[in-house]
């Protein structure tokens, strides 16, 4: 698959998923929520959210802080639920099944729902490879070909070529970008099928933002990704599609979801096209 | 001047004045963190100045050799005197090294089960519970040890010398088999306990939630993620609370003399029914000593303090060089 097929403009995404059909088999038939709500306590802090990602797209979630972005996201691979007091409502569905199902392995899921966070966090007791592949030793998953699987997914975080020569140093002395990309290659290197980012960029400065969004880009073409940013150039720059939440007092909901351009250009909801115009937020 | 070159000047000497208020706090603080200083420092000397004369007399055979005997004229002066506390010494490393071997694991357990598995009422009940053990006087621990414990205990002491005892500590010579290192082992396992487990939980608690969380969206399970994380974060603190626990288990006074036998013999055969420790020692013969003997018990006891200075010293060396791979 290569990124022609990807919707260039919105009268193309209509028809882009049956295009994307002979990939989707790899991809998993994508990812979908219905009804989703969240509270924290007695605290509801999301409200009905039902949103279709397609397989091989890149979604930007975005709104003001509090509007629940985080919480959705951390609905979609069960790590809401860490947080003590924590409950939801409604289904995530992955290739039709739902996660929350009672007996799912959890690990599973979050083997095939991979997730970078808002600050890097390599662990430091391991070296550069270790970290890459920590997720297998953690899942306990057995593979053969380690050193292909290695380089491939710090390949495709766009980091091989300036760590291979230094596979054996602590991920700590890597830069701030530059270990950002490596969680994105640890998180590779058990093949999920959809990676979550928390404002994974918010932590760097700009020549590594533009690292990491290359680095999505190219994720894109193979896998579905959903990114929670507050910067609204890196919504438009990286995202197929944009959903807008807001929170007006009460639990954060979606205002409105629809093709990037779409969104920055004529958003239908009036609180859509004030937030992306930087009128509030 | 006309010309362009830069002269380097030297760094300034930079000062601060501290507010009055600063000062004062600054006064309390220091005086406060010297005391226990002082503290230690006069119990040493203490100890030095009334053991002097026994340590002089009986040189290094205080240490090396297994004797404690006093011979007095009706008149109460000292005819002949022995002094020495190998005996005791090793069974003061060996009772103690019984105890953090079987409450370590113990604890740290226990330390990962109220951290990460036990449900918020349970946690804080076992809390308390634990925080009580740590309270609860020694002489209880030992009487419970001596009524309850000894009868029960044996018959593990018998499976273990029966199934191991091809390794030398797990033999013995003679079948006896109560009051024994090994039962003073548990009392004091179970003494120690809470100290461990509330140092490592401490520890636990406080391991970066964002590598937790990595962990956990990696796919790790509960008990990966605590390998992966949890573990390598709190090494260093589990090793100091054990040695916590080393350090009072080898203070330990009552609880052993309740439960040990003691016999001025080496012995390292854990199960057999002889042994000492100093502290024990000192309990035992302080109440009908001779001026002179206690002058002996005096020196006994800086030994003790002397190798509890060391033990914790080299808690700290171990703590500094393993300490830092994991963080």
């Amino acid at each position: 698959m290569n990124s022609t097929v990807k919707p260039s403009s919105l009268a193309d995404v209509a028809h882009a998923k049956p295009a994307k059909v002979s990939v989707a088999r790899a991809l998993g038939t994508g990812l979908e929520t219905r009804g989703v709500h969240a509270w924290f306590g007695k605290h509801h802090a999301l409200s009905n959210i039902s949103l279709d990602f397609a397989a091989g797209t890149v979604t930007a979630l975005i709104g003001p802080s509090g509007c629940g972005k985080s919480t959705f996201i951390r609905t979609i691979n069960r790590m809401h639920e860490f947080i003590s007091g924590a409950a939801m409502a409604g289904e995530v569905l992955l290739d039709g099944k739902d996660i929350y199902a009672p007996g799912i392995d959890v690990t599973k899921i979050r083997l095939q729902i991979g997730m970078v966070f808002q600050k890097p966090n390599p662990f430091p007791s391991m070296t550069i490879g270790e970290n890459v592949l920590s997720g297998l030793k953690l899942a306990q998953i057995k593979v053969h070909n380690k050193e292909e699987l290695l380089e491939e997914s710090l390949e495709r975080a766009g980091l091989w070529s300036e760590v291979k020569d230094r596979l054996g140093a602590h991920g700590g002395s890597l830069s701030g970008g530059q270990q950002q990309r490596l969680c994105i290659a640890r998180a590779l290197a058990v093949g999920p099928q959809v990676i979550l980012m928390d404002e994974p960029c918010s932590a760097l400065d700009p020549g590594s933002t533009l690292r990491i969004e290359e680095t999505i880009r190219q994720l894109s073409e193979t896998m579905t990704i959903i990114i929670v940013t507050h910067n609204m150039q890196q919504a438009a720059r990286v995202s197929d599609y944009t959903a807008f939440f807001l929170s007006e007092g009460g639990p954060g909901q979606m205002i409105e979801v629809a093709p990037t351009s779409e969104i920055f250009s004529r958003p239908k909801d009036q609180r859509t096209e004030n937030y992306v115009t930087g009128r509030f937020g | 001047m006309s010309t362009l070159e830069l002269v380097v000047p030297a760094p300034r000497k930079i000062t601060t004045e501290p507010r009055r208020s600063d000062k004062v706090f600054r006064g309390v603080v220091t005086a406060g963190g010297l005391s226990s200083l002082l503290l230690l420092g006069l119990i040493a000397i203490f100890l030095g100045y009334r053991g002097f004369e026994v340590l002089k007399q009986e040189g290094i055979g205080f240490i090396t050799q297994s004797d404690w005997a006093i011979s007095t004229d009706d008149a109460g002066n000292v005819i002949e005197s022995n002094f020495g506390l190998a005996a005791m010494l090793v069974g003061t490393i060996l009772c103690s090294i019984i105890a953090v071997v079987i409450a370590l694991p113990i604890s740290v357990f226990c330390a990962l089960y109220l951290n990460f598995y036990a449900p918020g009422w349970l946690k804080k009940t076992l809390v308390t519970v634990i925080d009580l053990m740590a309270a609860f006087p020694s002489i209880l621990f030992g009487i419970w040890g001596f009524l309850v414990l000894m009868p029960s205990v044996e018959y593990w002491a018998k499976l273990l010398h029966r199934n191991l005892g091809f390794i030398p500590v797990f033999d013995m010579k003679v079948p006896v088999f109560t009051r024994s290192p090994f039962v003073a082992g548990v009392v004091l396992a179970i003494m120690i306990i809470p100290i461990i487990t509330s140092v490592s939980r401490e520890i636990f608690s406080q391991a970066p939630l964002d590598r937790i969380q990595a962990a956990y969206a990696l796919g790790a399970t509960r008990w990966a993620m605590i390998k992966a994380v949890v573990l390598p974060h709190g090494r260093s603190g589990v090793i100091g609370g054990a040695m916590l626990g080393l350090g009072r288990a080898m203070g330990e006074t009552v609880a052993v003399f309740t439960v040990l036998n003691i016999v001025f013999q080496i012995n390292w055969q854990m199960l057999l029914g002889a042994g000492g420790n100093v502290a024990s020692l000192i309990i035992l013969k302080f109440g009908d000593a001779s001026p002179y003997e206690i002058k002996a018990l005096m020196a006994a006891g800086l030994v003790l303090f002397l190798l509890t200075l060391i033990v914790n010293g080299l808690a700290n060396l171990i703590v500094k060089t393993t300490g830092k791979s994991g963080r």
